[in-house]
C-alpha cells in the first residue's frame, strides 16, 4: 500500500460548526463525456421526432413515416405514434389481403370446402370469437342455459344457415316473450306446462297435458301463434322448437325431478322473457370479420 | 454592481432551498403540459362527444366508487393489438367531458373505453353479480350489492352542479339550455339541464330498464347506463383512418 499523501485536492470553501469542509474534486472524465454526449442525443432526438411546442403548433421533426393505404394511396405522415399505428395495420392488412379477398369473393360454402380457406378462416375466426362473443355463448361456443344460446347444437332460433347468422351477427337479436300470468291463471301455465313437458317425453300428468295442449292451440294463450301448431318454433320469429329436449330459458337440465322440470317450463311461460338480446356487430366488426366468423359459428358443429 | 454568486446562499437558507427546488422539477412538467392548452388540436374536432347524462353521471359516480379503474383503463392505444381487440384508439375529444378522466394503463381487467353496446344489458347484470357465470377465468370481484342497494338520487343535483363548476356544460338558466340546443341538440340539451335532472334520469332508468328489474331504479340501471354508453359517441365511420393523425 502506498503511503497516504498529504491532502492536496481543493476544498469548496465552506466551512460548518467551525470545522467541517467539504472537498471540491473534479468529476470523473467518463461521466463528464456521457453528460455532453446526452445534450447532443438530445438536439438530434429533437431534430428527427415531435419535440417542442411553437406557437399554437409543434415542431414535427424530420422523421416521416409512409405507408400505402386500403385504397392504394401513399401515405406520409410526420412521426408519430397515431402514424406508426396506421402503417402497422396497413402493412398487415396487405399481407392478410389475398386471404380476406378472397373471403369476399368466395361463398360460405366454397370457403369452407376449400382446406386453405377454411383453415385461415377457423384460425381468424377464433380469435374474433375468443374477443367478442365468447365471453356470452362461451370459449367452445356451448352457450348457457338461462342466458345464451348454444352454437355447437343443431338447435337454431333465428335459423343455422350462413345467410341466417349472417343476418344474426349483423343485426342483433332481441328475444321476447309475453308473460302468461297477466293473462292466464296458474292452473292453467301449470297445464301448459305439462303439455311442453310431454312434447319432450318429460314425465308429467298426463290430464293436465291434455287441458295445456287445448290452451296452447286456443286463442286465450295462443302459443302456436308463436310456437306453431306443432310447437316446433318459428325460425322467422326466433321462437324456440318446444319438442326437441332442448333448454335455453328453462332450466329443465338442471332440474332433478319431473317435477322440478315442469316447475323450470312454468316459470318461463308465467314470468314470460324480455331478454335475448344480442347486440348487433356491424358498426364494431368490418365485413370481412363477420364473413369470417359466419363460417366459424356455421362450423363449430350445428351449421345447417 | 458586483454580486458573487454563492452556493452557499442556497445551501443555508432552506425556504430558498424549497422554492428552487420546486420550480427546477416543476419544469418538466411545465414544458410538456402547459403547450398542451395552447395547441390548437389537443383536443380532436368530432361530433357527437357530449356529456353524460345524469343516469350515466351516476353510474360513472358508482363505476369511481367501487374502484373499477384500478383494474380497467379507459384508454385504448393506438397499437396494433389494441385496435383489433378493443377498436378505434381513443381521442383526447372523448374524455373531454370525464372528470377524472379513467385514462390508464394498468388492465388486470380489459380496456373499457369502447365496451359500449358490446355486449347486452342482461351479461353486464350477470357478470356484475357474477362475473365468473360468464367468463370461467375471469378474477374481477362479485359487485351483488349493486343490483340490490337503490340509486341514491338525493344529491344528483349537486355532483351536476359540482361538474358544472369545472366546466362540464350542464345548464342552469334558460340561456345556457339554449347554448346547449345549438351545440348538442334539443334531445341531449335536455339531458343536460339540472332543473329536469331527477325527471330525466328516472325516464332513462325506466325506458331502458338496464337491470332487467322494473321494480325500481338500482345501482346497476345506473351502472350499465354509463357501461352501454363507452365509447359509442364517435361514429368513426364518418372519419378517414388518418382524420387525426395530424393531431400529433
Amino acid at each position: 500500500m502506498s503511503e497516504q499523501k498529504p491532502q492536496t485536492v481543493p476544498t469548496t470553501g465552506h466551512v460548518w460548526d467551525g470545522d467541517l469542509q467539504e472537498y471540491n474534486n473534479p468529476l470523473p472524465v467518463w461521466w463528464v463525456y456521457t453528460f455532453y454526449a446526452t445534450v447532443i442525443f438530445a438536439l438530434v432526438y429533437w431534430t428527427i421526432y415531435p419535440s417542442w411546442p411553437f406557437g399554437k403548433g409543434w415542431i414535427g421533426g424530420v422523421s416521416k413515416i409512409s405507408y400505402v393505404n386500403s385504397e392504394g394511396e401513399a401515405k406520409t405522415h410526420s412521426w408519430n405514434t397515431r402514424a406508426l399505428l396506421l402503417a402497422d395495420m396497413n402493412k398487415a392488412a396487405i399481407a392478410q389481403k389475398p386471404y380476406f379477398d378472397k373471403v369476399e369473393a368466395m361463398s360460405y360454402e366454397e370457403i369452407a370446402k376449400d382446406p386453405e380457406m377454411s383453415g385461415f378462416v377457423i384460425s381468424a375466426g377464433k380469435t374474433l370469437f375468443a374477443d367478442n362473443c365468447a365471453p356470452c355463448h362461451q370459449a367452445g361456443g356451448q352457450g348457457m342455459i338461462g342466458f345464451f344460446p348454444d352454437l355447437t347444437d343443431d338447435d337454431w332460433l333465428y335459423g343455422g344457415s350462413y345467410e341466417k347468422i349472417h343476418e344474426t351477427l349483423m343485426g342483433g337479436r332481441r328475444g321476447y316473450m309475453p308473460a302468461f300470468s297477466e293473462v292466464l291463471v296458474g292452473t292453467e301455465i301449470d297445464q301448459l306446462a305439462n303439455f311442453v313437458a310431454s312434447l319432450s317425453g318429460i314425465g308429467h300428468d298426463t290430464a293436465k297435458a291434455a287441458a295445456g295442449k287445448v290452451l296452447f292451440h286456443g286463442d286465450a294463450a295462443g302459443c302456436h301463434a308463436c310456437h306453431g301448431s306443432d310447437a316446433r318454433g318459428r325460425q322467422d320469429m326466433g321462437t324456440p322448437n318446444l319438442t326437441d329436449n332442448i333448454w335455453l330459458w328453462a332450466n329443465v337440465p338442471a332440474a332433478d325431478t319431473d317435477e322440478g322440470k315442469v316447475a323450470a317450463i312454468r316459470g318461463v311461460i308465467a314470468s314470460g322473457l324480455n331478454r335475448g338480446v344480442m347486440p348487433a356487430w356491424s358498426g364494431r366488426l368490418l365485413p370481412e370479420q363477420i364473413k369470417v366468423l359466419t363460417v366459424y359459428v356455421h362450423e363449430l358443429g350445428g351449421g345447417q | 454592481m458586483n454580486i458573487n454568486f454563492k452556493h452557499e446562499w442556497i445551501e443555508t437558507n432552506i425556504g430558498l432551498m424549497s422554492v428552487l427546488t420546486m420550480l427546477a422539477i416543476s419544469v418538466g412538467g411545465l414544458v410538456e403540459i402547459a403547450p398542451l392548452f395552447f395547441i390548437d388540436e389537443t383536443i380532436e374536432k368530432v361530433e357527437g362527444v357530449r356529456p353524460y347524462t345524469p343516469l350515466e353521471q351516476r353510474g360513472r359516480d358508482i363505476y369511481i366508487r367501487e374502484g373499477c379503474y384500478t383494474c380497467h383503463s379507459q384508454m385504448i392505444r393506438p397499437f396494433r393489438d389494441e385496435k383489433l381487440r378493443y377498436g378505434h384508439y381513443s381521442l383526447a375529444a372523448e374524455s373531454q367531458f370525464d372528470h377524472p378522466f379513467q385514462w390508464g394503463s394498468k388492465r388486470t381487467g380489459p380496456d373499457l373505453a369502447r365496451v359500449g353496446g358490446k355486449y347486452s344489458n342482461e351479461w353486464h347484470v350477470q357478470h356484475m353479480v357474477a362475473p365468473r357465470s360468464m367468463v370461467p377465468e375471469s378474477v374481477m370481484p362479485n359487485y351483488p350489492w349493486l343490483l340490490s342497494t337503490p340509486l341514491d338520487l338525493s344529491d344528483l343535483v349537486g355532483r351536476m352542479n359540482a361538474l358544472r363548476k369545472v366546466g362540464v356544460p350542464y345548464s342552469l338558466s334558460q340561456a345556457e339550455y339554449g347554448a346547449n340546443v345549438t351545440r348538442f341538440g334539443e334531445t341531449v340539451a335536455g339531458q343536460l339541464h339540472i332543473p329536469d335532472a331527477r325527471k330525466n334520469l328516472i325516464e332513462q332508468a325506466n325506458f331502458g330498464n338496464y337491470d332487467g328489474d322494473r321494480s325500481g331504479i338500482s345501482e346497476m340501471d345506473a351502472m350499465v347506463a354509463y357501461l352501454q354508453v363507452l365509447g359509442t359517441m364517435v361514429d368513426f365511420s364518418k372519419y378517414a383512418d388518418d382524420a387525426f393523425v395530424d393531431n400529433r
